[in-house]
Formats: structure tokens, sequence, C-alpha cells
């Protein structure tokens, strides 16, 4: 087990890395608006992973009471539902007045 | 029961002009002379009960001398207790007049002649208007009169007083604008009533001070106070001026000097009129005001100096017009006013009783001389010019009888009502102050003179001498009716006999007249016995010890005057006949000029006054003053008033170009104008795409790792 599953905290940051940049790059591409919010917690996830990784590593050299980052990743969790509860009702709304929910044609935000 | 109801005294006239002025046109002539002689007669018959009471009651010991006060309910101001002011000693006291009612012997005599001669004249004029329009008009004024008269004597403070005061002002305005489509008439009409409220002014002003004075306006409170002492210096000055504004308002009501000038133009209106208002009334409500006032004139010598000045001057003055004057009622209106010269003189000279005597006893022989001449004019067919009479005495000789006898009242002889009076008031005038008042007494005695002179005058023309009327008029002489010869009578009687109830104690007499006045004056002259003694008062300061000698001498002396006047008047008017010339005109016609025309005092008037005279289009006088003010006004003030104008609305609107352009174009749209320019580049980094935000963050994050990675 040892040696078939060696694996370091490293792996886990690629893996996390990689999420993260998957999200990036739906956040930035995607049209649909509930992709864009899939995108996001994409990020939180990849975030999440490099939290309990980094706690994984932590809780071997303080003891196995060094529980901070995986607590910290139960808030982002939390975090992450109120943000898509609140994203979602944001877009009803939107739809409700303009009928689409493409993030390109979303462009009030300006001067 | 009459006593305790002398308010009813005057609202049975108020009734009587109540039903002639919603009712009268519709009533019958003779309905009209039932209810409104009627209520006089009522009205009289009531003043004698009451003051026969009142004679019962006030000689009880409880009640000795003591005036009699009613009030009905409080008139005027508040008894809450909350609304004071403060008077000259500084207590705070309430502003209070009640309806109040107030019977003493002063208010009783005036009861007395004011509801029996005005019940007589009331007679008369049934006659004397029977042919006449607005006949219901006529006696609702009389009844109203005598409504307002009786409530002034009949008041119990000077608010009330002041009233009545008014409203025989305006009677009087209304009777004398009778025959108003007259113009003559009406002008009479207003001049009277605008001489009388600057006299007014003066009475309100006295009033004020009163009030301020003693804190109240009911007569027995002030005289207790005036008469209670203790008073400092300042409040006696402050009291003169009381008096002195108060007498004011008595000139004006009772025409003396220099107000006099309506008494002889209200003859325009009718003849009973006359007699009622501007002779035996009306006209010596300002006597009684201030022998109401007596215990406040006397703290004030300076102001009984003015008044018997006042008196004498008016009494000689008037006198010395009635000699010339041609229209018989002028006469006799000058004739008033000379007579209420010596009333005013001798309530100067402290001679209360004597003077309210005079009012008494003139009260009589006037009224009916002026019935008398009403009588002539009927019988001349409204003519009133004596050159175009003579010779009426048996053609109406009621009428002759009993003007001979008001004349020989008036002129002095005794044993007549006006001798009596009259001498009464010569005699204190020359014998108060230990003879201070002996010129006085000399002018008051050329005046008796000329009285006599002028009356015999007025006699001679008209019932003696040669008739010089037209053969129209003279065809038309008639006796008056009954109903005038009547109360002409009756007023002869009286003034035969008025003379008796004051005959003087150095003929035997008791001098009823003035005992009866006692509760009044009397405390008076008490009060100047003692602060006479100390130097500080000494105003109508009686002589010690009556000196019967000269008072006989001066008896004689004032009937030979009325004799001189008789002889001198009999002398050139015996056979006067058509174009019969004036001695005075003869021997000095400059002075007889003067005279006609009344020492040009109302031509003066016009010229300092009345603003009737111009030159060129300036008016002269007060008037001009008040032109001139007003031109000033309208031009200098308000030019300036409109140049203010001007110029702010040019500053205005240089301001408000400088705000619309220079602080708002400049100062305020400038730097937004700028700021708005300076956005348009910027506006470019804000194109509106979420997700190109996005990329542009992720950018600079990756820019920033790889700066501080690689740096």
């Amino acid at each position: 087990m040892e040696t078939l599953l060696n694996i370091s905290t490293l792996h886990y940051m690629v893996l996390s890395a990689a999420l993260f940049l998957l999200g990036v790059i739906g956040v930035l591409t995607r049209r649909n608006v509930v992709i864009v919010l899939m995108s996001i917690e994409l990020i939180l996830n990849a975030v999440n992973l490099n939290l309990v990784a980094f706690s994984h590593y932590w809780q071997s050299i303080q003891g196995p009471n060094a529980l901070h980052g995986q607590v910290f990743a139960i808030f982002v969790i939390t975090d992450a539902a109120a943000e898509a509860a609140v994203g979602l009702g944001i877009l009803i709304a939107f739809f409700r007045n303009k009928e689409t929910i493409n993030v390109d044609e979303v462009n009030l935000l300006k001067w | 029961m009459f006593l305790s109801h002398i308010w009813l005294i005057p609202l049975l006239p108020a009734f009587g002009a109540t039903v002639m002025f919603f009712f009268g046109r519709k009533l019958q002539k003779a309905t009209v002379s039932a209810v409104c002689v009627g209520t006089i007669v009522l009205a009289f018959l009531m003043v004698c009960g009451a003051v026969w009471q009142y004679s019962v009651w006030s000689s009880s010991p409880e009640h000795f001398h003591q005036p009699y006060e009613k009030t009905l309910y409080t008139w005027l101001g508040s008894d809450t207790g909350h609304l004071t002011y403060k008077t000259q000693s500084g207590t705070p006291v309430e502003f209070r007049a009640d309806a109040g009612f107030l019977l003493d012997p002063l208010s009783s005599i005036w009861l007395l002649f004011v509801t029996g001669v005005g019940m007589l004249i009331h007679i008369y004029s049934t006659g004397y208007m029977a042919h006449e329009g607005g006949y219901y008009r006529f006696f609702g004024y009389l009844n109203l009169f005598m409504f307002s008269m009786l409530t002034l004597i009949l008041a119990n403070n000077y608010v009330l007083l002041f009233v009545g005061w008014e409203g025989v002002g305006l009677c009087s305005y209304l009777l004398i604008g009778f025959y108003f489509h007259r113009k003559s008439a009406s002008d009479a009409a207003n001049k009277a009533f605008i001489v009388n409220r600057i006299g007014d002014a003066g009475f309100l002003l006295g009033m004020f001070f009163i009030a301020w004075i003693f804190g109240s306006l009911q007569f027995t409170k002030v005289t207790t106070l005036a008469r209670a002492g203790n008073l400092s210096p300042e409040t006696l000055t402050y009291i003169t001026a009381a008096t002195l504004l108060l007498f004011v308002g008595a000139c004006g009501k009772s025409a003396q000097l220099p107000l006099y000038i309506w008494l002889p133009d209200a003859m325009e209106g009718p003849t009973p009129v006359s007699a009622l208002i501007h002779a035996a009334t009306m006209v010596t409500a300002g006597v009684y005001m201030v022998a109401r006032s007596n215990a406040l004139f006397v703290l004030a010598p300076t102001s009984m100096k003015t008044v018997a000045i006042v008196g004498a001057l008016t009494a000689i003055f008037a006198a010395s017009i009635g000699l010339v004057q041609n229209d018989i009622k002028r006469v006799l209106a000058y004739s008033t006013v000379s007579q209420l010269g010596y009333m005013f003189l001798a309530l100067g000279v402290g001679a209360f009783a004597a003077g309210v005597f005079h009012v008494f006893t003139h009260a009589f022989f006037k009224a009916l001389l002026f019935l008398g001449s009403g009588s002539v004019i009927h019988a001349m067919s409204g003519e009133q010019d004596m050159r175009n009479m003579g010779d009426l005495r048996r053609r109406i000789p009621f009428t002759h009888w009993t003007m001979l006898i008001a004349t020989l009242a008036i002129a002095g002889f005794p044993p007549l009502a006006g001798f009596v009076s009259k001498d009464a008031i010569l005699w204190e005038t020359w014998s108060r102050e230990g003879g201070a008042y002996r010129i006085l007494w000399g002018i008051g005695y050329i005046t008796a003179l000329m009285t006599a002179f002028y009356m015999f005058r007025l006699m001679y023309l008209t019932f003696y001498s040669r008739p010089r009327m037209s053969h129209d008029v003279e065809h038309h002489i008639h006796e008056s009716p009954k109903s005038m010869t009547a109360p002409l009578v009756i007023l002869a009687l009286c003034a035969i006999g008025a003379g008796w109830l004051g005959w003087p104690q150095s003929l035997g007499g008791s001098d009823r007249f003035t005992k009866f006045l006692e509760p009044v004056f009397a405390p008076e002259a008490r009060v100047l016995q003692l602060e006479g003694q100390t130097g500080q008062l000494y105003a109508g300061a009686k002589e010690e010890g009556h000196n019967t000698g000269t008072e006989w001498l001066l008896m004689g002396l004032s009937v030979g005057a009325a004799a001189l006047g008789w002889g001198v008047a009999w002398k050139i008017y015996r056979h006067a006949d058509k174009g019969y010339t004036e001695p005075i005109a003869a021997a000095a016609p400059p002075v007889y000029n003067v005279l006609l025309n009344k020492y040009y005092v109302d031509q003066g008037y016009d010229y300092v006054f009345t603003g009737r005279r111009k030159v060129g289009d300036v008016r002269l006088g007060v008037m001009g003053l008040g032109e001139a003010s007003s031109w000033f006004d309208a031009n200098v003030i308000d030019g300036a008033v409109n140049g203010a104008g001007w110029t702010t609305r040019v500053l205005a609107t240089v301001s408000s170009w400088w705000d619309k352009w220079i602080i708002d174009g400049v100062g305020v749209n400038g730097p937004a104008i700028l700021a708005r320019m300076l956005s348009y580049p910027a506006r470019l980094f804000e194109w509106g795409l979420v997700q190109w935000y996005a990329l542009v963050m992720t950018a600079g994050l990756v820019g920033f790792v790889f700066y501080y990675v690689y740096h």
C-alpha cells in the first residue's frame, strides 16, 4: 500500500491546480451562467482539496489534533452553498427581466 | 320703587325712539305725538318720584347726604382680577366701567329741568312741527336725545357719561341737519359734529388720566380718593392736566372759546331743537361734567383759573357779537354762549352751586326765549331777520308777554330767576379769594350790561317799533296754537319763580338751592379751607365774613346795568322803521363790521384749520400743511422708496446675471463639465462583460505571481 499508493502532498497540489485551472477556464469561457457557477464550485473545491491536503501534511508534523485546514474546508463548503443559493437567486431574478442567462448578454455593469 | 328703578328713566325715551325708527313712517301724527310726548311725560313723573324718594332716603340718618348708586352690571372691562394695569402710584387695578346710575342732588337738578323743559318742548314741537315733513323722524331724534341726555346725567362713571355725551352729540348732529336738503343745514351739522370731536378728544384723554391716577372712573370713588388728600405734588400736576383736558371737552360741548363756533351755526336746526339742545340741556353738559368733577378741579388751581378766565372771556366775547346780529335766533345763540360763559366763570371761581343754579334758571328763560322766537318765526311765515319784523306785540300777545318775562329774567331784573342766579355768580366772583377775581367781575358786569342791551334790542325790533315786514307776511301773522303757547306760559312762570329756590340770604331768603347741593359741593369748601390754611391750595377759597352791604351794592349796580341796557335799547330802537341804522354802525363802522362778522373767527379758522383758503393752488393752514405733507410723502418719501426699489431691482438683475453665468457657469458647472470630459477616456475601461473583468483579474493575478516569483 505504501509504495502503491504513495501519494504525496505534491500530487494533491497538482490535482488541485488542475481543477483550479479548469474552473478558471470554465468561468472565463462559458456563456451559460449555470456553468459559470459550476466552474466556481470547481475552483472552490480545488481550494478545499488544497486545504485538506495541507491539513493532512500538517497532521503528520503537529500530531493528529492539527485539524485547522479541514475545519476551514467545511467553512468553505458552507460558503459555497450560500454562494450558490445567492447566485441562483440573482440568476432567476435576472432571467425574469431579460429572458436569458447568457453571461455575455449581461453587460449592464458599466458606466 | 322709583329710586331703585331709576335705570328705567332713560329707557322710556329710548323706547319711544325705537318705535319711531322702526314703525314711525307708518304711524299717524297723533300716534307719534302720543308715544313720544308720552314717554317724556312718564320720564318726568318718574324723575319727580325718584327725586322725592331720594330726598327722603338721603335725609334718613343712615344715608345722610349720601349719593344713591344703582349698578346693573359690569359693562366694560373685567372683574375677574386677571386683567390689570398699573396706576400712577403703581398699584395694579382693573379697568372697569359699570352700567351704573347715580342719583345725588346734582343729577337730581339736572334730571328735573331736563325732563321738565324737555317735556314742555316736546309738547311745543307737536304744534311747531305739525306742518313739517319727517314728523316721526323729528320726534324719534328728540326721544333719542332725551335718552342720551338722561344717560349722561344718570351715569355713575365717566365712561357711561361719555356714552351719553356722544349720544347727545349725535342727536345734535342729526337735528341740526334735520332739513338736510339745505346745504347750510348739513354744513352746520358737520361743523357741530367735528368741533365737538375736538373737545371729545380732550375729554377722552382726561378720562384716561383719571383712570391712571385714581384707578377708577366711578364718580364716587374718584371723589372720595380726591377728597382723602395726601396727594403728592406730582399727582396734583397730573390732576391739573386731567382737569384741563376735561375742560377741553367741556369747551367743545358747552361752546366756550375757542370751540364755541358751532353753536351759532347750530341754529339751522328747527327752533324747538335750538331750545332743547342748544340752549337748555345739551350745552350745559359741559357744566355738569365740570361740576361733577368738582373734587378734582379744586385740587388744580391752574385749571380753576383757566375755567374762570375762559368763561369770562367767552361771556363778553359772545355778548359783544350778539349786540349787532340781525337773525333773531343767532342773537339768542350768542346769548346762550355768553350765559354758558357765566356758568363757567362761576365754576372757575369755585362757586359751583351758583354755576349750577344759573344752568337751572337759564334752562327756563332761554328755552322760553327760543320757543318764543320759534313762535315769532311761525307767525312770520319763516322769517328770521329782525330787520323785517316789528310791532308784533298786539298780533301775538302770548308770545310777546312770555318773551318779555324771559327778557326781563335774562337781563337780570329782580325778582326774576336770572337776577338771582346771575347776581349770585357776580357776587361770588367779586368776593372769592379775597377779590382776586375782580377783573373777571368787571368783565361779567359789562357782559350783563350788553346782555340787557341786546335782549331789549331784540324785543324792540321784534315786538315794538314800526312794522317792517312785507305785506303778504303781515297779512298772515297769527298767534301760535295752544300746544305752543301753553309751554310758553309754563316756562314763563318758571322763569319768574325759579329764582325763589336760590333767593340769597342777604335779601332775607334761605338759598335752598345751595343747601340742596351741599352734599355734592360742601365737602369741597371744607377741603379748601383746610388746604388754604397750609397755603398749598386756595382755589375758590371763600372770603370770611359775609359783607352784606357790598352784596347789596353789587346787586344795585347790576340792576342799574340792566336798566341802562334797557334804556339805551329803548332810546335807539323804539321807533325803528324800515332802513333804521344801527348806532354802533353809525358811530364806528369798523367796530360794527368786526362784530357783525363775529370777529372774523370763522374766516380765521378757514385760514388756519379748515383749509378753505388758498393762495394760488397752495392751501393755507393746517390743511395746507397736511397737503404739503401729503405731497412730500407722495413725491419725496415714496420717491425715495421707489428709488430704493428700483436700485434694488437693478442690483438684483446684475447679481442674478453674475450668479447665473459666473457662479453657476464657471464655478459650479465648470468643474462638472471638466469631470465629464475626463470621464470619456476613463469609460473605455468599463465595457460591462463580467467574464472580461474576470479575465483581466486573472491575468493581473498571474502577472503578480510571475512578477514576484521571477523577480
